[in-house]
């Protein structure tokens, strides 16, 4: 029979071994690169990317208008990322979109009273590409940001979801999942202030399982943020032990 | 809870793509034993000591670890309610999956069964049972380790748990796991693991207490044949054929036997388009009726045209001699062939290999057998175009006189006849109960009882209209609405309605049945009429899709009664034309519900002045104006011939026969229902134009007018159908005053041409495409019949939510989930007209049983070797053999005469002296059923009137009884008077 494919089997799991509600394994690393002013690496399942940001810095003039801040993002997919190579790494319209998406996001979470007339920079780049792509780039986009030291209102997350055919909602999809031709949600979120920040969607499914498949997203935001802050915690112990700052955890 | 071990597969697909999936491995899956002491167990344990299998093979107290070969050969065995504890690993669910979606599906049914403990184990996932892909292993070793790694794992694990204390103290026996498979090396290699193991056949027949299972083994061969020598040419391996078919050497196509000649069938490919034919034994080469099978086309000159003739397989015998009479059949028949003129030749070829079988399970029943107390035996389906099945079984004796099912195994190279092994029984033969059964079955007709659960969405008796109710809906209990219906319904979807209005127009109204206010979306009730699709009408017996409390009850507009209905209300004026239309939800009490006929005499007799005889001649007057609308159009008006059986209310035999009778009331119902369909059909499409459902009948290829344009020219008559238009004039014209059937046969075949109507959603199709044909209808809907349609309620949720009468969720929107629906409703709606057909065509062999009658009838076509003779009168067609047939098929021996029927193919004609029969010929037969065959029991056309001395039988119908002192009877009749008594 054509259509979708089932994404949850009657035992209960997903395709990859996951329950509908389990995150894939997720790795991250503050500080790996030293010459911008922030960078993170990040992992979550098969798909790796590893941001960095520049900033804040005067902006240049053509960009400033008034005292706002310029969030200047780029979004790029390394031409190995996906099984079949790709031609072009960005400026293609999908990653035009997605650099669209993150200074959105970005934003929202940008403490940018702080930095008038200033431009920061975020630069992205997809190492390996197996799903949510646009939610793990915010990822380490916000620990790159958070290890530049750039105040932020909260950790700003983001977390796809999809609904199986037996209406069961699954939280951050993978490529496989993707492709099987479920709906995919996207949300970035402000998780403490439980206010969304960005979201998305592709496919449809009807209005009623609307809220429990944005609940699960936000579910999955949340549990990305302890996930993140734990790193972070991690990290700044690890950097400041030598100034005797080992307490802070 | 969860084990994040990272884990990479690699596989390989078409250009060669490497692809990389996670894969995690968990320590939460439980092994599901109630003896387990360390698993987190999911759900309520599946595997309990509460059975014990008593083998003599295993001793012990034992669970089963199923290979995929036992699954996909042996399914019949499992669905025997006689293993229990069974473990279904991943691995193996996923591989009967890719194999065979059929057998994947009744695995399925078996596992949610929970009284049958089947257990699936998740060892895919499972940490210690995961067996990774070593370097050169191709994935079926892999499977097969996985499977072993799994069963070694159980063992081992449930092993460990027995050990406790506790355990030890109850004293009970071990648990072991044991490991079925028909793979030998898989078995050998389990072996030297130190697995239980033992193969399907061995350890079915050590069960002490199941004797009779052994019957249902699957047979891939029998031993003594494995010396015959090969009948059939090898089938090429599935490379072959994929390169084969890539080059387009072959080509793919759906096999389909011809009902009529057993050593003929054809091959349906997309570039011909009558099909390729295939004849002979070895070019048919063991393809079974549906398989999807490669073809080589054969060289233009070897090319063949169909041979027209009717054959039949006799004398069968298990002991597989190739007879010479069958020799001789098969190269008269194609001798005949060769000669055929170039001009019918048709593209020829001969089938190299299968691509995909699709064998299912058949009706049928045993062929008595010569030799006694032999274990193996012949099976003979049901379905002419399955060929017969050998199959072994210890129950001959019982299974003798009973229609049971058999299921085809394999059809080895030396095997003249398939494989198979006996399923189970259906009871014994000539049984209504068991006939009717076989139909349904045949027909893939659901009809087991409604289950508890669906039952459960039954709304609660008594049940009463609420002031809710009442306030949601509009009152039109006042007016006077009636219903007519055809004698003895009691599943009334639909009532009528019409008054004056003061301004003069009228006003119309259709009021249908409102099922869906009862059955609401996504639950089981709701499932279940789905999965039905429509109701099935048997002769005297009617298969529900909605349970009876419905469809009889509370859905049923009966009369004086209030009920809830969704009306459809047009204003008119006097011409018919509509003005304005609504659509609500309403109560209803209908006035009375009446047949035709009442209807009729009401509209008939004067002196009638009730509000509903005067709202009934309007609707009639109305109906006309409709009607003749409807035909400048170029609506066709079609015949087939219908009759109906008055059925004995006891024994279910049929009593009488008549054929339905057409009255101004069936047209005028019908006129009405066919406007509120097109109505909601325009507003459904205009508000949903992506997920509406809709009908459409395309029109038929000029092609397959062809039968139909060739028999009006010899009798003088052009058809044209160029358009429905031209078509539906043309019909008009074939008129004979010394025939006065003439028309409607035409009718008939022009039926016979037209393609299927069918349900689709509107987003699929281009707006030009969902035109109907025979209503000469732009757009088209069912909306009248949702107690026996479930296209109806699907319709009807979409015009409730249109309206704002009823909420709208998730499923009602989404396309490709309604586009799988519809294709199951044309499905099964195809199949309930054959199941009907099928249910006539057994009542009237009932009818005839014992009785002899002359009766008018006409010849529809003419063939090489018989006439196909309509009777009118039963709606019965049967074929009337000319040439005597030397093996006596029919049951009859005919003496070979120097009688001579010269068939012409140009006019089509067949000539014996100074008698020559053209299609459409007014002849008298004489009809009397031939039981020879306890399974095609059939009606034989004996030829009455014109007479030919020596072939027709005596017209004399007072002589019937009496023909046994005729001086000179023919050897035939004597024949068929002594069985009489």
């Amino acid at each position: 029979m054509a259509g979708r494919m089932e994404l949850l089997s009657e035992q209960g799991l997903r395709l990859d071994g996951r329950r509908p509600h389990e995150l894939r394994h997720i790795k991250c690393k503050l500080g790996v690169f030293e010459q911008p002013d922030g960078s993170a690496y990040m992992e979550q399942g098969n798909t790796k990317v590893l941001a960095a940001v520049y900033g804040p810095h005067q902006a240049k003039s053509k960009k400033a208008e008034g005292n706002d801040l310029v969030i200047n993002c780029q979004y790029s997919q390394a031409t190995f990322s996906t099984a079949e190579r790709k031609n072009r790494p960005r400026g293609d319209r999908k990653s035009l979109e997605f650099k669209m998406y993150l200074q959105q996001a970005l934003s929202a979470a940008i403490k940018s009273e702080l930095y008038p007339r200033s431009q920061i920079d975020v630069y992205v780049e997809v190492l390996q590409a197996d799903g949510a792509n646009y939610a793990v780039s915010l990822n380490a986009a916000t620990l790159a940001l958070i290890d530049a030291g750039i105040c932020l209102n909260e950790f700003v997350v983001a977390c796809t979801a999809s609904l199986s055919k037996s209406n069961i909602p699954l939280t951050d999809i993978s490529h496989i999942e993707e492709v099987s031709g479920g709906p995919k949600l996207t949300i970035a979120a402000l998780p403490t202030a439980e206010k969304i920040a960005f979201m998305e969607m592709s496919e449809r499914f009807h209005i009623d399982h609307l809220e429990t498949v944005i609940e699960t997203a936000m579910a999955g935001c949340r549990e990305i943020r302890d996930i993140l802050e734990r790193a972070v915690k991690e990290h700044l112990i690890h950097m400041g032990s030598a100034a005797d700052w080992a307490r802070v955890g | 809870m969860q084990t994040l071990r990272e884990f990479t597969r690699k596989t390989k697909r078409g250009n060669i793509l490497k692809i990389v999936r996670e894969h995690y491995l968990r320590d939460d899956i439980g092994c599901g034993s109630d003896l387990c002491q360390y698993c987190m167990q999911n759900e309520a344990y599946q595997l309990t000591s509460q059975y014990e299998i008593k083998s003599t093979l295993f001793k012990f107290p034992h669970y089963i670890v199923l290979d995929t070969n036992v699954v996909l050969d042996q399914i019949d065995v499992l669905e025997e309610d006689v293993l229990h504890n069974i473990i279904v690993l991943t691995t193996v669910l996923n591989e009967v999956k890719h194999k065979c979606s059929s057998i994947y599906k009744r695995l399925n049914e078996l596992i949610h069964d929970r009284t049958r403990n089947f257990y699936v184990f998740v060892n895919e996932h499972h940490q210690d049972t995961y067996a990774d892909r070593e370097p050169d292993e191709t994935a079926n070793d892999r499977n097969d380790r996985a499977i072993r790694l799994a069963a070694k794992w159980y063992d081992t694990h449930l092993q460990a748990s027995q050990e406790s204390k506790a355990f030890q103290r109850t004293a009970r026996a071990v648990t072991r796991v044991v490991l079925l498979t028909d793979d030998a090396g898989n078995r050998a290699k389990a072996e030297a693991e130190g697995i239980l193991v033992a193969n399907a056949a061995e350890y079915v027949k050590s069960l002490e207490d199941f004797p009779l299972l052994v019957d249902k083994l699957s047979q891939k061969s029998f031993e003594s044949e494995k010396q015959a020598l090969p009948q059939y040419p090898a089938h090429l391996s599935m490379k072959e054929l994929l390169d084969g078919l890539r080059q387009k050497k072959f080509l793919q196509g759906n096999f389909q036997a011809s009902r009529e000649n057993y050593l003929e069938g054809s091959v349906n490919v997309e570039q011909y388009e009558q099909g390729i034919l295939i004849q002979g034994r070895e070019s048919l080469n063991r393809a079974v009726d549906g398989d999807i099978v490669a073809v080589e086309l054969l060289p233009e000159s070897e090319w063949s045209a169909p041979s027209e003739i009717v054959l039949e397989e006799t004398n069968v015998y298990a002991d597989d001699v190739p007879s010479e009479e069958r020799v001789e059949d098969e190269q008269d028949m194609l001798q005949q062939v060769q000669a055929a003129p170039a001009a019918e030749r048709t593209p020829t070829g001969r089938i190299v290999g299968i691509v995909r079988r699709k064998w299912r399970q058949y009706c049928g029943i045993l062929q008595p057998s010569l030799i006694e107390d032999t274990t193996r035996h012949i099976f003979v389906p049901a379905d002419r175009k399955i060929p017969r099945i050998r199959i072994e079984t210890r129950q001959a004796d019982k299974l003798q006189n009973q229609r049971i099912i058999v299921t085809i195994d394999s059809w080895p190279r030396n095997s003249r006849y398939p494989h198979g092994h006996f399923v189970r029984s259906l009871g014994p033969l000539g049984n209504m109960a068991t006939e009717n059964e076989v139909i349904l079955l045949e027909h893939d007709v659901p009809h087991c009882k409604f289950s508890e659960e669906v039952l459960s969405f039954l709304p609660k008796l008594p049940w009463t209209i609420t002031p809710e109710d009442y306030a949601k809906r509009v009152d039109l209990r006042d007016l006077h609405i009636c219903s007519v219906d055809p004698p003895g319904c009691t599943d009334i979807d639909d009532a009528l309605h019409c008054r004056e209005l003061p301004n003069g127009n009228l006003e119309v109204g259709v009021h249908i049945a409102d099922v869906t206010h009862f059955i609401r979306p996504g639950n089981a009730l709701d499932k279940e009429a789905a999965a039905r699709g429509t109701t099935v009408y048997l002769v005297g017996k009617r298969i529900d899709m909605v349970p009876e409390l419905l469809s009889s009850n509370l859905c049923s507009l009966v009369g004086g009664v209030e009920r809830f209905a969704f009306s459809c209300i047009w204003e008119m004026d006097k011409e018919a034309n509509v003005l304005k239309k609504r659509f609500h939800k309403s109560v209803i009490k209908s006035k009375r519900a009446m047949t035709y006929e009442e209807a009729q005499v009401l509209i008939d007799d004067a002196s009638e002045t009730s509000e509903i005889a005067k709202s009934l001649r309007q609707l009639n007057r109305l109906a006309k104006i409709l009607k003749r609308r409807r035909m400048d159009n170029g609506a066709l008006v079609l015949a087939s011939p219908e009759i109906r059986f008055q059925v004995d209310s006891e024994t279910h035999e049929p009593l009488d026969v008549e054929a339905k009778q057409m009255r101004d009331t069936n047209s005028m119902v019908e006129e009405f229902m066919l406007l509120a369909n097109i109505t909601v059909a325009q507003h459904i499409a205009a508000e949903f134009t992506e997920c509406a459902v809709l009908r459409r009948h395309p029109k038929p290829p000029p092609t397959n007018f062809d039968p139909l344009v060739k028999a009006a020219r010899y009798q003088g008559f052009e058809v044209e159908t160029e358009t429905g238009l031209q078509l539906a004039h043309s019909l008009d014209k074939c008129v004979k005053a010394d025939n006065h059937y003439f028309n409607t046969m035409i009718r008939i075949l022009t039926t016979r041409c037209m393609m299927q109507a069918v349900y689709f959603i509107s987003g699929s199709l281009q707006k030009e495409e969902y035109f109907h044909y025979g209503l000469a209808a732009p757009i088209y809907t069912h909306f009248t019949s949702p107690i026996r349609r479930y296209s109806d309620i699907m319709v009807h949720r979409l015009l409730a939510a249109s309206i704002g009468a009823d909420s709208t969720y998730a499923q009602l929107l989404e396309r490709k989930a309604n586009e799988e629906l519809c294709n199951n409703l044309n499905y099964r709606h195809k199949m309930a007209q054959y199941a009907a057909r099928a249910s006539v065509a057994l009542n009237t062999h009932l009818f005839f049983r014992g009785k002899q009658e002359d009766e008018e009838g006409y010849v529809l076509f003419v063939r090489k070797n018989a006439l196909q003779v309509l009777i009118p009168k039963y709606g019965l067609e049967g074929t009337l053999y000319l040439k005597s047939d030397k093996d006596g098929k029919d049951g009859l021996e005919r003496t070979k005469s120097e009688l001579i029927f010269t068939f012409n193919e140009e006019d089509h004609t067949q000539r014996c002296g100074n008698v020559v029969f053209h299609s459409f010929d007014p002849v008298t037969v004489r009809l009397s059923l031939d039981s020879s065959n306890v399974q095609h029991e059939k009606l034989v056309f004996k030829l009455v009137k014109p007479y030919i001395k020596g072939f027709s039988v005596e017209s004399d119908n007072t002589a019937v009884e009496a023909t046994a002192a005729n001086s000179q009877p023919p050897a035939k009749k004597t024949k068929k008077d002594k069985k009489k008594k």
